[in-house]
């Protein structure tokens, strides 16, 4: 079986980039910084700049470095697994978005990277999504991590507005610390939430071992290498601009100590080899952090050994941890199992695999020569610095201590002891099995050996990016003190006595567990069964299904805000000016509002549509009152069009004689919410109208409809010059309202034409009676023959006069609308889809298409913005774009609305 | 003037809320042809009334007379008339539809998509008895 071509490709890209990354080793630890700048939002202030500097470019190389073994050990220990394209493509976004978060100088780009690493941890720990632990530990890894990462965003926020920057360059050129900032409390605090989740900080901890359940290259490479250092990689980008107060390293110090010995315990009483090597990365990552919290180095050229043995360590840790969880990869896919309780005898059928892991688990335990030794004296000498806590060594003694155990523990039970029957081979695998954990293992011994090449090129230009300046390099930084080493001699000791008396101290472990009655896994659980029954609850409450308890919410809701709203902010409503009013105003105002009484008491259908009418007349009159003869003209066209369509639905529908009228309590109740909501929005506009209108738009638009509209009816160009976007927009509304009412009342596909349940067909066979019998006169035919040309040329007329006088698009198009709607009465649809000679869906689609090429007319010929008006003349006529623009309104209004009206009538 | 018209918009709206909150689905669209008069007089009258002349500009000049009626709201609520004239006409349509499927207009009975747990409860024992 061969790997598909892209497989192979993958490798490729991390090879590549190791070496590119390669090439910048000697600048970068020669002090220089990298930068490749990309603008990106450069209005906001974010830009998608990469830097390369010391400590990057040690992440760059562990991500490029081990993602290339880790993508090679993949292609072949995923063989046999579905959706291997998608594993691979979700590794290597990993990779790139990991390598974007290390490199990137904006805290807003490195907070987009941070989440793509959160959601491509998501979907590897999902990739079995069959399975439902999988799916549980996936979704438990984002909530946790993408929960701290948004805390983390809002410190970002804060960190950036007290900076006045987001470029993290920038800051640390800037007035470096901000301890003393009214606001660094807030920023730390929520900075650390996001470090210590993603670093899976105790009592953030449990995402990571749960994470096990990811197929063994991505736990090796996200959750134990690269992606949970992420933490320890901001704490150490932010430490001059966050650290070195009291806050900072206690906190880091505190936090830190007791992962790693907490952690450090709970591994030893793991079995499953992935379970205990989670257990023991979390360890690793408690050490970063505490060392991370240490204070600052006592004096200028002197390194912060805090740091450097944070740093050391997280580099030993990524080496001999990534090689052990590919050697518990391949055990795995040798022998089937990898609980330890059932591992045995492996020596001689995997002796490369064992070499490995001997090599690997001598730096883990530190023993030398290794550079996992070089790591732990580090951290002994820095924890005996005279300013260092107290507690600090014998934290680092309570975490090293068990982990030497494991580390005894993974590199003989699975070789030594008898062979149990494996139900697989148990033989060595393919050699791209075991040469990532060979190479990783080999480099920590070999920089064991040689601890100037990694020190000097590597960590110390990292120290030196995270302090901010280079230390002098005169002494070796590596060497430790007689103490550290008594204490690493202590360890070991301590380490041996107990492996042997391992069962012991496993059963003292299980009997400290069961003291402790509840776990951090549990409370996560809790957490989200609240949120669900909560979400429960209160669907339960709101939701009820009928259409009144919905609209009975938002309406309450509505005039308790208003009225509220109004009482808060103590709104006193102008005083009444009633004098101007004359006795036309007060009569219109009296119809309307005797006409809405009527529709409220009706309970006879006819006199509700009726009242509903002179509402909308009345309304018509009072826009013609006050100026608005546009207005009135479409509002009366609009009257008689519903009025039309009114007449064919709701004689379809039953009438109110069998209604179940609301008993008095609901009336009252339905009374007092709409009372609330009327009288809240006449006490609101009264206070709008108390203070005259801003003039600016107004006379805006007074003064340059005719030099830069070319038009004398100011409402018509602010329709379709000024404003012409929003007129699109509208049109576009109405060209969907059509297709929606197009799309219901297509044939029916979920009963038989004529299948019309017995009550329907009652009421439609009466509906076709009575318009037969009213329609088909003679003198209707000869009249309807003769006006309808007549409307339609009056429509054009109303179109073409639109920018100079009284009319426009919509106006005409709706009386075209009428015209044709009055032969489709009188002759039927049929006979109107004769004369239109098109279909209205048509008409209104190309419409559309018109007023979007006038749109472009001028941005093709001038380049300028899409619908600018255009003039010239033609023929000795003033023409424009705009006008074009009306003519699409008016195709597009009679299309929509003839869509209504024929396919209402249709319905017959 | 404004104060009437605001009382008048009051007054509709009242009509409005109380019609939508019926369960027949007629009347609900009744509120809802009333809904869109009560939004175009609230636009006008936050425009501010004048008994003016149109907005029109006479011709040969290039400015207006002072005394013309304001132009901003006028725009706006002739496109508010079309789009709630095709928001009422689908109202409409869909009471129609619904009508046919279900041969109801109470909205409380039309609860295809969202049943109440009684209803449910009868609907999977019909579909047990299918």
């Amino acid at each position: 079986m061969t790997n598909p071509p892209y497989v192979r490709l993958a490798v490729a890209l991390p090879v590549v980039l190791f070496v590119w990354f390669c090439t910048m080793v000697p600048a970068v630890s020669g002090g220089e910084v990298l930068v490749w700048e990309l603008a990106w939002l450069p209005q906001q202030g974010i830009d998608l700049d990469f830097v390369v500097d010391g400590l990057s470019l040690l992440f760059a190389l562990l991500i490029t470095g081990i993602g290339a073994f880790i993508l090679l050990f993949a292609g072949e220990y995923m063989k046999g697994y579905p959706q291997r394209g998608r594993f691979t493509l979700f590794l290597v976004s990993f990779m790139l978005a990991m390598l974007g978060l290390v490199l990137a100088d904006n805290l807003v780009a490195l907070f987009v990277f941070w989440e793509l690493t959160t959601i491509t941890s998501f979907l590897l720990i999902g990739y079995s999504h069959e399975d439902a632990t999988a799916r549980r530990s996936a979704l438990q890894g984002l909530l946790v991590t993408s929960a701290g990462a948004l805390a983390m965003l809002a410190g970002f926020v804060v960190l950036g507005q007290a900076a006045g920057t987001f470029s993290l360059r920038e800051m640390l050129a800037g007035q470096g610390s901000f301890a003393a900032h009214p606001h660094y409390t807030a920023i730390v605090v929520l900075v650390l939430l996001g470090a210590f989740t993603k670093s899976a900080q105790f009592p953030f901890h449990f995402w990571l071992p749960n994470a096990m359940a990811a197929p063994t290259p991505v736990s090796a490479y996200l959750h134990s290498a690269t992606m949970v250092k992420a933490g320890v990689f901001l704490l150490a980008r932010l430490t001059p601009l966050l650290g070195g107060t009291e806050l900072w390293m206690v906190t880091l110090t505190v936090v830190g100590a007791v992962t790693a010995v907490y952690s450090a315990f709970v591994s030893l009483g793991k079995s499953d080899l992935k379970q205990v090597l989670a257990y023991t990365t979390v360890m690793a990552l408690g050490v970063c952090v505490m060392f991370l919290g240490s204070p600052p180095a006592a004096g200028q050229g002197e390194p912060s050994r805090g740091v450097l043995a944070a740093l050391a360590f997280l580099v030993a840790h990524a080496l001999y941890k990534a090689a052990l969880f590919l050697v518990a990869g391949t055990i795995e896919k040798a022998t089937g199992t990898r609980d330890l309780t059932r591992l045995g005898g492996l020596r001689k059928a995997m002796p490369v695999t064992f070499a490995a892991a001997v090599a690997a688990s001598v730096s883990m335990a530190g023993v030398p020569p290794s550079v996992g030794f070089v790591g732990k004296e580090l951290l002994y000498t820095a924890g005996f610095a005279p300013d260092a806590a107290g507690y600090v060594p014998w934290a680092v003694f309570f975490a090293a201590a068990p982990i030497a155990t494991v580390a005894m523990v993974l590199a003989i039970r699975p070789f030594f002891g008898p062979r149990p029957d494996y139900r697989k081979p148990g033989r060595e695998g393919h050699w791209a099995l075991w040469c990532g954990p060979v190479v990783l293992a080999a480099v920590g011994i070999w920089w064991g050996l040689a601890p100037e090449f990694p020190f000097m090129r590597l960590l110390v230009p990292a120290e030196a990016a995270v302090t901010g300046h280079l230390p002098d390099t005169g002494h070796a930084p590596w060497h430790s003190t007689g103490q550290a080493f008594a204490l690493t001699l202590a360890t070991l000791a301590a380490a041996v006595l107990a492996f042997w008396k391992l069962a012991a101290v496993k059963q003292a472990l299980a009997g400290c567990r069961r003291l402790v009655p509840f776990s951090a896994d549990g409370a996560y659980d809790a957490a989200m069964n609240g949120i669900a029954a909560v979400a429960a609850w209160q669907t339960r409450r709101l939701q009820s299904g009928i259409q009144r308890h919905y609209l009975m919410i938002v309406f309450a809701t509505l005039g308790l805000s208003l009225a509220v709203t109004l009482w808060l902010k103590n709104v006193v409503p102008a005083p009444l000016r009633l004098a101007e009013a004359t006795f036309l105003d007060w009569s219109l105002t009296a119809v309307v509002a005797a006409a809405s009484v009527v529709i409220i008491r009706s309970r006879s259908r006819l006199l509700g549509i009726i009242a509903l009418g002179v509402v909308g007349v009345a309304t018509a009159l009072i826009f013609l009152n006050f100026g608005a003869p546009d207005v009135a003209m479409t509002q009366l066209i609009v009257e008689v069009l519903i009025t039309v369509i009114v007449a064919v639905v709701l004689l379809k529908l039953p009438d109110f004689s069998n209604e179940v009228w609301p008993s008095r309590p609901k009336r009252l109740r339905n009374a007092i919410v709409a009372v609330t909501v009327g009288v809240s929005v006449t006490l609101v506009l009264l206070a709008v109208t108390g203070s005259p209108p801003q003039p600016d738009l107004r006379e805006y638009f007074e003064r340059n409809a005719v030099p830069g509209g070319h038009g004398r009816n100011i409402v018509n160009v602010i329709l379709v010059d000024f404003r012409a976007l929003d007129t699109m927009g509208e049109i576009t509304v109405l060209a969907i309202a059509g297709a929606a009412v197009f799309a219901l009342l297509l044939p029916r596909t979920r009963r038989r034409e004529g299948a019309l349940l017995p009550g329907a067909r009652a009421v439609a066979a009466r509906a076709q009676a009575w318009h037969g019998s009213i329609m088909n006169t003679m003198i209707l035919r000869e009249t309807t023959r003769r006006l309808v040309p007549l409307i339609l040329v009056f429509s054009v007329f109303l179109l073409l006069r639109g920018h100079e006088q009284l009319g426009g698009g919509f106006v005409g198009g709706l009386v075209a609308s009428i015209a044709f709607s009055l032969y489709a009465f009188v002759f039927g649809p049929q006979a109107a889809r004769g004369i239109l000679r098109a279909d209205p869906r048509a008409v209104g689609a190309a419409g559309l298409a018109v007023a979007i090429a006038s749109g472009f007319v001028g941005s093709i010929r001038e380049g300028v913005p899409f619908l600018t008006g255009q003039w010239g003349t033609l023929a000795g006529l003033t023409v424009g774009t705009p006008v074009m623009f009306d003519v699409g309104v008016y195709l597009v209004v009679v299309g929509v609305v003839l869509t209504f009206v024929l396919g209402i009538k249709e319905q017959e | 003037m404004e104060p009437i018209i605001a009382v008048l918009v009051g007054v509709l709206m009242t009509a409005t809320v109380y019609l939508m909150l019926d369960r027949n689905f007629v009347r609900f669209i009744f509120g809802l042809a009333l809904l869109s008069h009560a939004a175009n007089l609230v636009i006008l009258d936050s425009g501010g009334l004048t008994r003016a002349r149109p907005p029109l500009i006479a011709p040969g000049e290039s400015l207006p007379l002072p005394d013309i009626s304001n132009a901003v709201p006028q725009a706006l609520m002739l496109t508010a008339i079309v789009i709630s004239f095709s928001l009422f006409t689908f109202a409409l349509v869909l009471a129609f539809r619904t009508y046919q499927e279900l041969e109801t207009v109470d909205t409380d009975r039309m609860r295809a998509a969202e049943p109440s747990s009684a209803g449910a409860a009868a609907d999977a024992g019909r579909r047990a008895a299918d």
